[in-house]
């Protein structure tokens, strides 16, 4: 920014030099052309160059700011989808396998690299029980995932839990490759974390 | 004062002390047959319809159709016993109009008179919710008249469709939504039949409202507010309300005063796992609910307190078999459950006194039964039309009837008698 408030006088005095050259009013007689004054062309070639590198050195920093921003979103994606990716359960079961737990330990990381990030857990169940039990069981199902990270120092007040039973399921259809996928936690953010930094 | 047949052991009728009994003929398994015949006067078409298709769907009456019989115009003369004995009847309903009133007489087809009559209340605005609601009444008490058993067509049931709760009366008609939007589910009804509760979901979690229907008024239960708070049930003295709570170790049964707020009582001691849909004994004095503390979910029974728990189903230890959502029968002698058969929920009772097993159903997938106050039918949601629709049984014949046609129908609950007959 600085840099760019610096350019500009030079740039315009430049300019007007040009312009100044170049005009020949046509009923006027060709005065004598001024004597050629070197100095002053390298003066103009010298602010022209400067205004190059100043230039590019704005390109090189623009481009900077632009890695560093993909390199935090990229970070940021890289996290959220960490973190909210779902965890699933064996029918009437609230059991954590290693999947869920290794997921869990991958949430963890996350969620002390960002402190100020909250979530909330919501359990689901597939539709073969009791709809009614089956709230009952996705609360389960969410609060074991909670109790797995405030067990292992996520602060209790950073994770509130939801049941939806069998209400919500994620893939229709009525066998085992639509209910596997609807025996399962999600995870989304309830608060802070607009900018997640990877796990430590 | 009427020709009495004495009604043996293994009659229908098991519950004679309840009613008054006429005495009409009435042998073992066989339905009393009952002529319900034309009603001249505003409505008069739709009144005697309405009656007969009542006493059909209470499945201890043979309606016969009188409509090719030359008959004298209602209330005008009296009627030729001889022809209707030939057709079968047992008796005849009679209904004269009046603009206040309906006079409904009862003949007794083999005493050739007039068994029973009475003046019923209807209200005036013919077609209107609460002049079929009268003639309902009419109806069951006809149906008491006959049989010994009041009729249970005066009664509504609750249901979840879409969200929303819905009630419809007991013949499938009157269907209207009474929530207006968001996610509700396991309404219940109060004794009073003014008042109902259901668990809706909000941005903290699912809490339990009380509704009262005059006037749409709701009032949340805060008692145990955030998490799970769902399937409430009131006590038969409408003093209670017990609902299933779960924060984040289990869920577990509570009770709270039913409409003065206070503090929550915890019933059952789940210790982790969860105890949900709670069912009260028509004394009051047990609940009986679904609980997955031996690792899978099984009915018990305790008392209103928590004290003295028993498993109610019967179950091999180890085996993945699934009974919930008991409901107790009103005469307080069984209780109607859901059990998983080869993956599918078949509706089932146990009879208190011996622990047999009866199954109800075996078409489709059927769940959530809940008794009518007559103890005899029930009503549950079934997919074997394809999609989940509420349908009523006749637990005596087995008969099915569809009750609602809206696709997605599901969680029902039957009032108590709702209608202004005694």
């Amino acid at each position: 920014m600085t840099g760019k408030t610096r350019v500009a006088p030079a740039l315009l005095l430049a300019i007007a030099a040009m312009a100044a050259c170049g005009k020949k009013p046509e009923t006027a007689p060709a005065p004598e052309p001024p004597p050629v004054n070197q100095d002053s062309i390298d003066a103009a070639r010298a602010r022209a160059d400067s205004i190059a590198r100043a230039e590019a050195a704005r390109r090189d920093s623009i481009a900077r700011a632009q890695a560093e921003a993909d390199r935090i979103r990229a970070e940021h994606q890289a996290a959220l989808a960490t973190l909210t990716a779902p965890i699933y359960f064996e029918y009437d079961s609230d059991a954590l396998s290693s999947e869920a737990s290794a997921s869990l330990d991958a949430k963890l990381g996350i969620l002390n690299a960002n402190p100020d990030a909250r979530i909330r857990i919501a359990g689901n169940t597939d539709e073969r029980g009791s709809d009614e039990y089956n709230l009952a069981l996705g609360q389960r199902r969410a609060a074991q995932a909670k109790r797995y990270l405030t067990q292992r120092g996520i602060a209790d007040s950073r994770i509130d839990i939801i049941s939806y039973g069998e209400e919500r399921p994620a893939a229709d259809g009525h066998d085992e490759s639509a209910w596997s996928q609807n025996r399962r936690d999600e995870f989304e953010i309830s608060g802070g974390g607009q900018q997640l930094k990877a796990a430590r | 004062m009427l020709a009495f047949v004495a009604v043996s052991a293994n009659a229908q009728d098991t519950t004679g002390q309840r009613g008054v009994r006429i005495g009409l003929t009435y042998s073992p398994g066989t339905k009393p047959g009952v002529v319900v015949l034309p009603v001249s006067g505003v409505g008069g078409d739709s009144l005697q319809a309405i009656i007969a298709r009542d006493l059909d769907f209470g499945d201890r009456i043979e309606v016969i159709d009188g409509s090719q019989v030359q008959q004298p115009a209602s209330g005008a003369a009296t009627p030729s016993y001889a022809i209707w004995k030939s057709m079968g009847a047992a008796a005849l309903v009679q209904v004269t109009l009046t603009p206040s009133f309906a006079r409904v007489a009862v003949h007794d087809v083999t005493a050739k008179k007039v068994a029973q009559s009475r003046d019923f209340p209807l209200a005036a605005d013919v077609g209107s919710a609460s002049w079929r609601m009268d003639v309902h009444g009419i109806s069951d008490e006809v149906e008491r008249w006959v049989t010994g058993v009041r009729g249970v067509a005066g009664t509504r049931i609750l249901y979840v469709r879409g969200g929303r709760v819905y009630v419809v009366d007991s013949d499938g008609f009157g269907e209207h939504a009474i929530t207006s939007s968001g996610t509700a589910m396991a309404p219940a009804w109060h004794p009073d039949g003014h008042h109902i509760a259901y668990s809706v979901l909000g941005s903290n979690g699912w809490n339990i409202e009380v509704l009262d229907l005059a006037n749409r008024g709701s009032r949340a239960v805060t008692a145990t507010s955030g998490g799970l708070n769902t399937t409430p049930a009131f006590s038969p003295d409408g003093q209670w309300l017990v609902y299933a709570h779960g924060g984040e170790n289990g869920t577990d049964i509570y009770a709270v005063p039913a409409f003065t707020g206070g503090a929550a009582r915890r019933v059952t001691l789940g210790r982790g796992t969860d105890n949900v849909s709670p069912t009260f004994s028509p004394d009051g004095r047990r609940i009986a609910f679904t609980s997955g503390r031996s690792g899978h979910p099984e009915v018990y029974t305790a008392d209103f307190d928590g004290a003295n728990m028993e498993l109610l189903t019967p179950f091999n230890f180890g085996d993945q078999n699934y009974r919930s959502n008991p409901d107790w029968s009103p005469d307080g002698r069984s209780i109607v459950f859901q059990s998983q058969l080869d993956g599918l929920f078949q509706i089932m009772t146990i009879n208190l006194r011996d622990r047999s097993i009866k199954q109800l159903t075996s078409e489709g997938a059927n769940e959530d039964p809940s008794w009518a106050p007559d103890g005899r039918h029930v009503v549950f949601t079934s997919s074997r039309t394809g999609v989940k629709q509420l349908f009523v049984l006749d637990t005596e014949s087995g008969r099915a009837r569809q009750l609602t046609h809206g696709s997605g129908s599901r969680l029902s609950a039957w009032s108590r008698y709702l209608d202004r007959a005694p």
